[in-house]
């Protein structure tokens, strides 16, 4: 038994093939019945997002034959279309891809969050379908830990990696809240938009939207739950505004020196953000000689990405140590399940015997409660006393990666039956 | 050879005095200087665990510290601020206490990395002066003295943290206008959460200059015949307080906020700081018993 990863994702495979092996919500449901319709798979879990689709499972030898070709079943896939773009990890290098896959260590984009939600919709779905058990149950709730751990311990996820998101990142560095913050859009850019559309999501108080077009203004406004203004107000609604983001295609500075000064003496001198996404720039670069103006243009907001990119990747070299410490620790756990079922049953078999024993000398002897009490105390500490080399042996040869030999050698030599769960769902089915 | 009365030198601890206060106060010294430690290596690895357990350190040093103060005034039987080692003493822990209260009500301990060892060092210059426990002379003895020196410290506290803050405020602000956000950009607070509150402190530290001031006038009047007598700390004290009055004025009226408020939040500690060690070492004045 060991576990299995079969996958495939965005580096490997191109999107039309990846579209075409995802799996809906009712699709994995069907999936999983497959999939474990057979004693080759135990245990089975589908990742599928729009940059992998990935099968996690504890499998038998031959494990991934079986999901390969359930998957072509299931996807009307050839097998000569699967095989170049499938990755097959098994063990150790299975469980370090699937907490690298939940760390967002694999991810297009370094450090995304989204990743972390989808591992985890997909394990509660799993665990509800009943198609995970005692090792996949264990493995996805130390890969979410492992997730949680790198995001608190690294800065992976901690500076922003698109223009938008960086402009918003800023704006929380200089104001602090924003929420009694007012934001202005000047023309309608693509990017402006969805810089506007983040501030709005962070909880700007107000935004005011500003075009040569007012009916395109508008439009924009109601979109972004805002107001419009005209162009001719500019001068006023900057008085009002802390952050302005500009995306004009003016040819010439709409926001100049002179006017910001006036606008800035206007307004107390609190602090104003320009956001100047436009190109050719709408924002005269002299405004931030203004005291308490900040201005970035498009080639500082990217130069910042570029830097946040590069402390991911640093980051992310922290987070691949967090990585295999973790990784080792859930192999041990893993090796000492090897030996837990037998632990059980020997335990169980065991109490069961006394029990029975002692139940006939109890009622043979009469004996009053106080005595059955000491009966009961001295063959329990028999038992155990003798149960205790045997077991810290099987737990020492777990460890030592040799459970499943001595696991099957206890079993014969004391006739036990296993009642793992696996048999149960096993017999269920 | 000369010996330099210092930290270990015996001539600091006089025959006649109960050296317990001191031990106490180098005890506390070990703590402050535990805590700025950890807090420094906050600034590295920003882990809440750590900056709770610097918090808790400096809660320690500042509570042996208390135990000190207590113990001295008993020898002393005064308020222990006659001295250039008892103010500074004094005033270290009025820092590491009114720190305390800002942590546990803004909890922003990246501050800390700057306020503690900042207030280490006060500890570590008031060990270096002499620390005999000399008698009030006659002129002083007033409650006068317990009013004037508390209101004053107060006001110098909350600017000390102004300071602090201020200067937290002008690193965080070079990161944004040079467009280099690395480094400490991440972890410092936003500028507005810093403006606003070098603007608390300031506003909490103002009305305590302005009172210190006063009652020192009053004081001056019982013990030397004068309300004002242009005397350096007297003078230096004025041009501090019109610095802060300055300050907030500026502010009210024509909106000195943002970076020219911590720049001037820096002077006007720079005042403090003179009016504080400058008038007592450099100028000689009525004032001038404290410095020894």
């Amino acid at each position: 038994m060991d576990i299995l990863v079969v996958g495939l994702n965005h580096r490997t495979s191109p999107i039309e093939l990846r579209e075409k092996l995802a799996f809906s919500q009712e699709e994995t449901q069907q999936a999983y019945e497959k999939f474990l319709d057979h004693r080759l798979v135990r245990e089975v879990m589908v990742l599928s997002t729009c940059n992998r689709v990935e099968v996690y499972s504890w499998a038998n030898t031959g494990g991934e034959k079986r999901i390969l070709s359930t998957l072509q079943e299931l996807k009307g896939v050839r097998k000569e279309e699967l095989l170049p773009v499938t990755y097959v990890y098994h063990g150790r290098e299975a469980v370090k891809h699937i907490f690298r896959v939940a760390s967002s260590l694999d991810s297009m984009v370094l450090g995304e969050p989204q990743i972390v939600g989808q591992v985890k919709d997909a394990f509660e779905q799993a665990m509800a379908s009943e198609a995970t058990g005692v090792i996949l149950n264990q493995l996805m709730k130390k890969a979410l830990s492992v997730s949680k751990r790198i995001r608190t311990e690294t800065g992976i996820g901690e500076s922003a990696v698109s223009v938008s998101y960086a402009a918003v990142e800023l704006a929380k560095k200089i104001f602090g809240e924003l929420d009694r913050k007012k934001a202005l859009l000047v023309g309608a850019g693509e990017m402006a938009e969805l810089a506007a559309q983040h501030l709005v999501n962070q909880g700007v108080a107000q935004l005011v939207v500003v075009n040569r077009t007012f009916s395109r203004a508008q439009e924009l406004a109601e979109k972004l739950h805002g107001e419009a203004a005209p162009m001719e107000n500019l001068p006023q609604e900057l008085v009002d505004a802390d952050i302005v983001i500009t995306s004009t295609g003016a040819q010439e500075y709409i926001i100049t020196r002179d006017m910001v000064q006036r606008v800035m003496r206007e307004r107390k001198m609190k602090p104003m953000f320009f956001i100047d996404i436009a190109v050719p720039r709408d924002v005269d670069p002299q405004v931030e000689r203004v005291e308490n103006v900040y201005a970035y243009d498009i080639d500082d907001l990217e130069q910042v990405v570029e830097e946040n990119r590069k402390r991911r990747e640093k980051e992310a070299t922290k987070a691949e140590r967090i990585v295999e410490e973790e990784v080792e620790n859930f192999l041990h756990w893993l090796r000492s399940q090897e030996v837990v079922p037998v632990i059980v049953s020997l335990r169980n078999w065991c109490d069961e015997i006394r029990k029975r024993e002692l139940e006939k000398t109890v009622s043979r002897m009469k004996l009053n409660g106080e005595e059955a009490k000491a009966l009961e105390a001295l063959t329990s500490a028999i038992v155990n006393k003798i149960l205790h080399p045997p077991l810290s042996y099987m737990k020492e040869a777990a460890s030592k990666g040799e459970g499943e030999k001595v696991a099957r050698l206890v079993k014969e030599l004391f006739a036990l039956e296993e009642k793992d769960e696996h048999k149960d769902r096993d017999q269920r089915q | 050879m000369k010996i330099e009365p210092g930290l270990f030198s015996r001539s600091t601890l006089g025959g006649d005095v109960n050296k317990m206060d001191i031990v106490i106060f180098r005890v506390a010294a070990v703590f402050y200087l535990a805590s700025a430690l950890l807090y420094v290596y906050y600034l590295f690895r920003t882990r809440e665990r750590i900056s709770k357990r610097a918090y808790l350190l400096l809660t320690i040093a500042f509570m042996i510290h208390t135990l000190a103060l207590v113990s001295r005034a008993f020898v002393a039987r005064h308020l222990p601020a006659t001295n250039l080692f008892e103010s500074l003493s004094l005033f270290s822990w009025m820092v590491a206490g009114g720190y305390l209260l800002l942590e546990w009500r803004y909890k922003i301990p990246i501050l800390g990395s700057f306020v503690a060892p900042l207030n280490f060092l006060g500890v570590l210059i008031a060990t270096l002066n002499p620390q005999t426990v000399r008698p009030l002379p006659p002129a002083l003895k007033s409650t006068w003295l317990y009013i004037h020196a508390t209101t004053s410290f107060l006001g110098e506290v909350a600017f000390a943290l102004a300071f602090v803050v201020s200067s937290v405020y002008l690193i965080q602000e070079r990161y944004i206008r040079k467009k280099r956000l690395g480094g400490l950009f991440q972890k410092l607070p936003s500028l507005g959460q810093l403006d606003e509150l070098n603007y608390r402190l300031l506003t909490l530290g103002f009305p305590f200059l302005t009172l210190g001031i006063i009652t020192g006038a009053i004081w001056a009047q019982y013990a030397w015949g004068a309300y004002w007598s242009w005397d350096p700390k007297e003078t230096w004290s004025l041009i501090t307080w019109f610095i802060y009055a300055a300050i907030l004025h500026g502010r009210m009226t024509v909106g000195w906020r943002g970076r020219r408020a911590a720049i001037l939040s820096v002077v006007g500690f720079g005042a403090v700081l003179f009016t504080f060690l400058g008038v007592n070492l450099l100028l000689p004045g009525l004032h001038s018993y404290s410095s020894m």
